[in-house]
């Protein structure tokens, strides 16, 4: 794979919003997180986004670490681990990830309604005629993707190329993601919307699904293609920006 | 009396350009009292704020049910006439200027964030959120829904402080900061975080009422 094209893409979400990602994909109770299963899924995105070149930011190791640091911790017999009357000490050992991630919960939901707000705001007018906002879709019953959706389909998709790597051996890989990126925009010239799946049906092999996603993810960051979806963790469209 | 009242202070409202306080209207009745001839304004002299309120909420609930194509509502400590939601299309187009986009996610988190714990470092703004808020706070600053306060003095390198503007309370049109969503329960957590970390022995009594939310809810 020709890997000196680096994608810059900013990973806005952090450590905490891939544990929540994770926490609701997986369906588990915040307040008893399965720490050994998150902490494996965690890793695996981790590597995932280490694998594409994503920027990664310090924090995601500081927290991979973190995790680690519970799950040994938690491993120590019940007789071992200091029970309630000493403080610190005999907190359960997740205590203070929970409460954090909890507390980080809250504030997300609230800048869910704040969005909502500052939306119903965009369409009243004052005087001045400034709602001060500006309404750029029109209409978007799609929502938004997180880095996270996009890199659970990217793992779909990846696993199945794999799983046919065998066959293709001997194909040499010559992908670019400028020429992915190119090919993407043929793909999508007829089209305004195509779903995620749809870009990976020609790819052969692992090198190249990689490759294409990464032109994906700079087309999205060139603000030339965005992502949706009509419901969480489910299909991904990918829609023109016009 | 009441009913001229109303439409002097509907007028005020029309021509205004930002929400305008009770208080405010009564020192313009009070000043425009003593600058202009004696007459049609004298009886306004010294109209208390209370009849001030009463007249706003009686032609709040006047607009609202004849009802008219703007609406009467508290914003940012103040009152002001704004438009129904159902004629954007029109305004949209009348008023097309380059307006700023909307906010993102982060921003938003931020912006959340900065609300309810104001004053607030960086620091302490990045570790609830699990990264770094350098560049959106930059955005936030530009757009003047958050400005720096002051230095808290008691930490190494005397961090700056942010908190929220009345900018921030028109853009998303909020009476006050206890209509931030969800407003008394995070700042009620950190409350409770403040009493525990000064180890005071006494009863928290929000500490045990947090209510465990499903895991699934959103």
């Amino acid at each position: 794979m020709e890997s000196d094209y680096k994608v810059k893409l900013e990973v806005f979400e952090g450590p905490l919003d891939l544990l929540l990602y994770l926490i609701k994909k997986e369906e588990v109770d915040i307040y008893d997180i399965p720490i050994e299963r998150i902490t494996t899924q965690y890793m695996e995105y981790l590597s995932l986004m280490q694998l594409l070149n994503l920027e990664v930011a310090g924090e995601f190791l500081v927290m991979a670490a973190t995790l680690m640091y519970i799950k040994s911790r938690m491993l120590l017999p019940a007789d071992q681990q200091v029970t309630d009357a000493e403080a610190e000490e005999g907190e359960d050992p997740r205590w203070e990830l929970i409460r954090q991630l909890v507390e980080y919960k809250k504030f997300k939901e609230t800048a869910v309604q704040l969005g909502q707000r500052e939306e119903e705001q965009a369409n009243r007018f004052t005087r001045a005629g400034d709602s001060g906002i500006t309404v750029d879709m029109k209409e978007a019953p799609l929502a938004e993707v997180s880095i996270f959706d996009l890199i659970a389909a990217f793992n779909e998709v990846l696993k199945k190329a794999s799983a046919r790597d065998d066959f293709h051996e001997i194909y040499e890989e010559r992908f670019t993601v400028s020429d992915k990126i190119e090919e993407i925009l043929y793909t999508m010239r007829d089209h305004s919307e195509i779903r995620f799946m749809e870009l990976f049906m020609e790819t052969a092999s692992r090198a190249e699904v990689v490759v294409t996603f990464l032109a994906l993810l700079e087309l999205i960051r060139l603000k030339r293609l965005r992502v949706l979806q009509t419901e969480a963790f489910g299909e991904i469209h990918v829609v023109k920006v016009t | 009396m009441t009913l001229e009242l109303k439409k002097i202070i509907e007028a005020m409202l029309f021509a205004a350009e930002r929400p305008l306080t009770a208080k405010e209207m009564r020192a313009i009745f009070a000043e425009a009292s003593d600058e202009e001839q004696p007459g049609a304004v004298e009886p306004f002299r010294n109209v208390r704020e209370a009849q001030i309120v009463a007249a706003l909420e009686e032609l709040k609930v006047e607009l609202e049910t004849q009802p008219r194509a703007f609406q009467l509502v508290e914003i940012a400590g103040g009152w002001r006439l704004i438009s129904r939601g159902e004629y954007a299309p029109w305004l949209k187009k009348l008023l097309d200027e380059a307006r700023p986009h909307r906010l993102s996610q982060p921003s938003l988190e931020t912006l959340s964030i900065i609300a309810l714990r104001q004053p607030i470092s960086r620091a302490d703004i990045a570790a609830i959120r699990g990264v770094e808020v350098d560049g959106v706070i930059k955005t936030l600053l530009e757009r003047d829904l958050i400005t720096i306060v002051g230095r808290n003095n008691k930490v190494l390198g005397r961090p700056l402080l942010y908190g929220t503007t009345q900018r921030f309370l028109e853009h998303f049109g909020l009476r006050s900061l206890d209509d931030v969503p969800k407003a008394a329960e995070l700042r009620l957590q950190a409350a409770a975080l403040r009493t525990a970390e000064q180890k005071v022995e006494e009863e928290t009594t929000h500490e045990g009422t947090e209510t465990r939310d499903p895991a699934q809810s959103n």
